[in-house]
């Protein structure tokens, strides 16, 4: 049976780990090549890498931080942050990573999904959504949170996947880095109609939250990060607890 | 040697570097001359199966592998180009087994199947799943599926049961990636790379 996915989020800047509280205060939290070695050993499913200060003279350093993750590292990883046009795409999917996530680009360029997604294929281009609760409505921000689009979530989430986005990583601002608990009423929004996997990120900050989003919220996969950099929760563990919640997921040991 | 299969629809650096944690001696290459010199060939594949087609063609690849007698593995798209045809783009595949891809009926779940699965059945009497039974996972990104038939080694389930891994003579395929497949994915590039050597003692 189709397993449900951990993936440990790494915040890469400047080629370290960080993690932010609500997009800020950041924190270094290690290496990203060790920590991805760690992880995968540990039993995660698959890595997110979203570099946060991406700009065109750090690209390089971010290509060759892929090259090196994919050398170390045998389940699949989706690299994100900054990434505006088809070439970046192809040169990020050649040095190893298996899917792209496109956030901000998208937004200002909603073509570049329908491209990409003809030259490499829908299984690879992930569509992330910042969405933040305004009024009684969810808004999609971009910029590492720091634009509002005036978008609505729900419907810029149908735009993307009927443009061939393959999977939606989908982003609470309201939640994210407060360990409260995934937006469940926004993950059931969602997933009322999505078509494509959805990664549920943001609140991550217990066991029970991350059984709740798959149980109550439909996620297919659940996303965090400080809860595992800081080695507050172990992924076996939590996949155990899963496991005892009756969810199936891939026992490693 | 192992060669790789470099056409436009590869995810090559992942195979490449999965053959180098297996210290596995290989090559990436689209020159026949090249794949002659191989004992066994890699076909991996991600994307489109008319392009792909199109691809081999080019470079006349497609008629090399229908002529070798070398085990040849075809990873994805890979595997579903050895078929008759695909429902996808209704294209024409090599032809070396019977079957047509069909897509996966998403009424009911979410298209693509991504992520780990199971095997449903599998026959361990072929040495590239031997030593494998219903537990291990394997990571799967697919739309289109290959029906079962008796050419199947190994099935797995997800809207309806499907060819996961499948084998006719020299032709060895496999629905997943094992290069991202952990440990249990390595194992089964090693029963391959065991399964080119052993044929090549023989020869």
């Amino acid at each position: 049976m189709l397993a449900k996915r951990i993936i440990p989020c790494l915040d890469i800047k400047d080629g370290r780990t960080v993690k932010g509280v609500n997009f800020e205060g950041l924190r270094d939290a290690g290496d990203p090549v060790e920590l991805a070695k760690r992880y995968s050993d540990e039993g995660a499913d698959e890595l997110v890498f979203l570099d946060i200060t991406a700009t065109k003279e750090k690209r390089k350093t971010l290509v060759d931080l892929v090259k090196r993750i994919s050398k170390k590292i045998n389940i699949p990883f989706t690299v994100g942050g900054g990434i505006n046009s088809v070439s970046q795409i192809a040169e990020l999917l050649h040095a190893g990573a298996d899917k792209v996530s496109l956030n901000s680009a998208i937004v200002r360029n909603p073509d570049l999904i329908n491209k990409a997604a003809q030259q490499f294929g829908s299984q690879c281009i992930v569509a992330a959504v910042d969405a933040k609760r305004i009024g009684n409505q969810w808004t999609v921000f971009i910029s590492g949170g720091s634009i509002n689009t005036q978008k609505d979530a729900l419907q810029w989430i149908k735009e993307v996947q009927q443009r061939g986005a393959g999977e939606i990583l989908l982003t609470s601002m309201d939640k994210d880095g407060t360990k409260s608990g995934y937006d469940l009423e926004l993950l059931q929004a969602v997933n009322a109609f999505a078509q494509v996997p959805v990664i549920a990120s943001g609140g991550a900050g217990t066991k029970q939250h991350c059984i709740e989003a798959i149980t109550e919220g439909n996620a297919d996969a659940i996303l965090a990060a400080s809860i595992f950099h800081f080695q507050e929760i172990a992924i076996s563990d939590l996949k155990g607890e899963l496991k005892k919640a009756h969810i199936t997921v891939r026992e490693t040991t | 040697m192992i060669a790789i299969i470099n056409y436009e629809a590869g995810n090559l650096a992942s195979v490449s570097n999965a053959l180098s944690r297996l210290n596995a001696n290989h090559i990436v290459t689209n020159q026949k001359e090249e794949l002659n010199q191989a004992e066994g060939i890699i076909f991996p594949g991600v994307g489109h199966a008319e392009p792909a087609m199109e691809s081999l063609r080019t470079n006349e690849l497609d008629q090399w592998l229908k002529d070798t007698n070398k085990p040849v593995l075809g990873i994805c798209l890979g595997m579903q180009l050895l078929y008759e045809s695909s429902e996808e783009g209704n294209s024409e595949g090599l032809g070396l087994i019977p079957g047509t891809l069909k897509k996966f009926n998403s009424e009911t779940k979410k298209v693509p199947h991504m992520g780990w699965n199971t095997f449903t059945e599998v026959n361990t009497d072929h040495p590239l799943v031997s030593n494998f039974d219903d537990s291990e996972y394997f990571y799967f990104v697919h739309s289109y599926f290959a029906p079962i038939n008796k050419y199947s080694i190994a099935n797995c389930h997800y809207i309806q049961d499907f060819t996961a891994v499948v084998s006719k003579g020299n032709y060895m395929g496999v629905q997943f990636h094992p290069e991202k497949s952990g440990k249990a994915g390595s194992l089964l590039l090693q029963n391959f790379l065991d399964y080119v050597h052993y044929t090549d003692l023989e020869t």
